[in-house]
């Protein structure tokens, strides 16, 4: 009798410790969603969480260093002809267009491709874009980890003879001053749409 | 000075930009200028197949880059992706094909040099019917778009 009343608690309490571990898991899982921002309960994308890298300069640079000013960031590679150059000369324009407002937003450049793009790569790069625009990387789990932050995809692609590409998202983060998902910039909406967004996140009648 | 005499004729621009080989005419080959370190860039042009038969542009050669490969780009449900089109870029019988910004394009690997706004520079193309055609790219400046884009193309905006 004992013995049996034993086993079914053991039993059930495998069961409920299991259940436990399953529900507690499944509310971690969002961001474990790829390309798709995982969405509270308020509404608002759970994304731009936490990261660690390093700036083009060389220096650490993580998200406190973006408190408290809305952000723009951007996921792209070198190894890119069109879309990544055409997005960082784009914003450099939009930024000169908005004169002061810009000074009201930091502006961020993530690589997806650390094996590539070294620190000197990017220091070189970068010298033909906006100078306050950081480009920045990290390790490869640093990259995982700050793509898996934003939601963001990036994938690599093998090519013949041992190239690869990267697939990754092509729109631009649009961060408050809360660093709270506010949006997104589309490189094919009119320049004026854009404007206003930047316009609206900077904040100020400029 | 003889030199700068050479020069001086290498930089004279050819009127019309454009060029003709058995039925296909290559219209405005352009690049963009590249920041001083840069391991890609990307060639732009529009083809036109004045002929009866399809044709295809098989490869792109030039010593500006160590290595040129056709390759498309797309942005589909906001992923950007690019893939080498190996079996080259197709040209129906009387159709147009444009390689532009954002879409099927020429990729330059590697280029020797960085490219500068206004300089010109050759590259061979190979088409399976028409034969090889040296052309010359024109480097425009890096937020330049094909010329006559806002003239003429498009939206249905009467030509100038």
């Amino acid at each position: 009798m004992t013995g049996l009343k034993l086993f079914r608690l053991i039993v059930w309490g495998a069961v409920a410790v299991a259940g436990g571990l399953f529900l507690g898991l499944s509310g971690l899982m969002p961001g474990q969603q790829r390309g798709q921002p995982a969405i509270t309960s308020a509404g608002i994308a759970a994304i731009g969480g936490p990261f660690k890298l390093t700036s083009h300069n060389g220096e650490p640079f993580d998200n406190a260093r973006l408190a408290g000013k809305p952000y723009l960031a951007f996921f792209g590679f070198t190894h890119c002809p069109d879309i990544c150059p055409t997005t960082l000369f784009e914003l450099t324009e939009l930024m000169t267009e908005l004169g002061a407002a810009t000074d009201r937003f930091n502006v961020i450049f993530i690589t997806v491709d650390p094996e590539r793009d070294t620190q000197e790569l990017l220091a070189g790069y970068m010298t033909s874009f906006d100078e306050r625009i950081v480009a920045l990387r990290g390790t490869q789990e640093e990259t995982d980890a700050v793509v898996k932050a934003f939601a963001a995809f990036a994938r690599k692609v093998p090519l013949e003879g041992g190239q690869y590409t990267m697939d990754h998202t092509a729109g631009v983060y649009l961060m408050d001053a809360e660093g709270k998902f506010a949006g997104m910039l589309d490189m094919h909406e009119p320049r004026k749409t854009r404007l206003q967004k930047l316009r609206r996140l900077a904040g100020g009648n400029t | 000075m003889a030199a700068c005499a050479g020069l001086a004729m290498l930089a004279a621009p050819s009127a019309a930009h454009d060029y003709k080989i058995g039925s296909i005419r290559v219209i405005h080959p352009w690049s963009r200028a590249t920041p001083p370190v840069v391991p890609v860039a990307g060639g732009y042009l529009r083809l036109i197949n004045l002929g009866e038969e399809p044709d295809r542009l098989l490869a792109v050669s030039s010593e500006i880059a160590e290595k040129v490969e056709l390759h498309e780009s797309t942005v589909t449900d906001g992923i950007a992706r690019m893939r080498p089109l190996p079996g080259g870029l197709t040209i129906n019988a009387g159709e147009t094909v444009e390689l532009k910004l954002g879409q099927a394009h020429i990729m330059f690997i590697k280029p020797i040099r960085p490219l500068k706004e206004g300089e010109r520079f050759e590259a061979t193309l190979l088409f399976e019917k028409a034969g090889s055609l040296m052309i010359e790219f024109m480097v425009q400046g890096m937020g330049a778009q094909p010329a006559g884009k806002s003239g003429h193309e498009g939206h249905g905006a009467p030509p100038q």
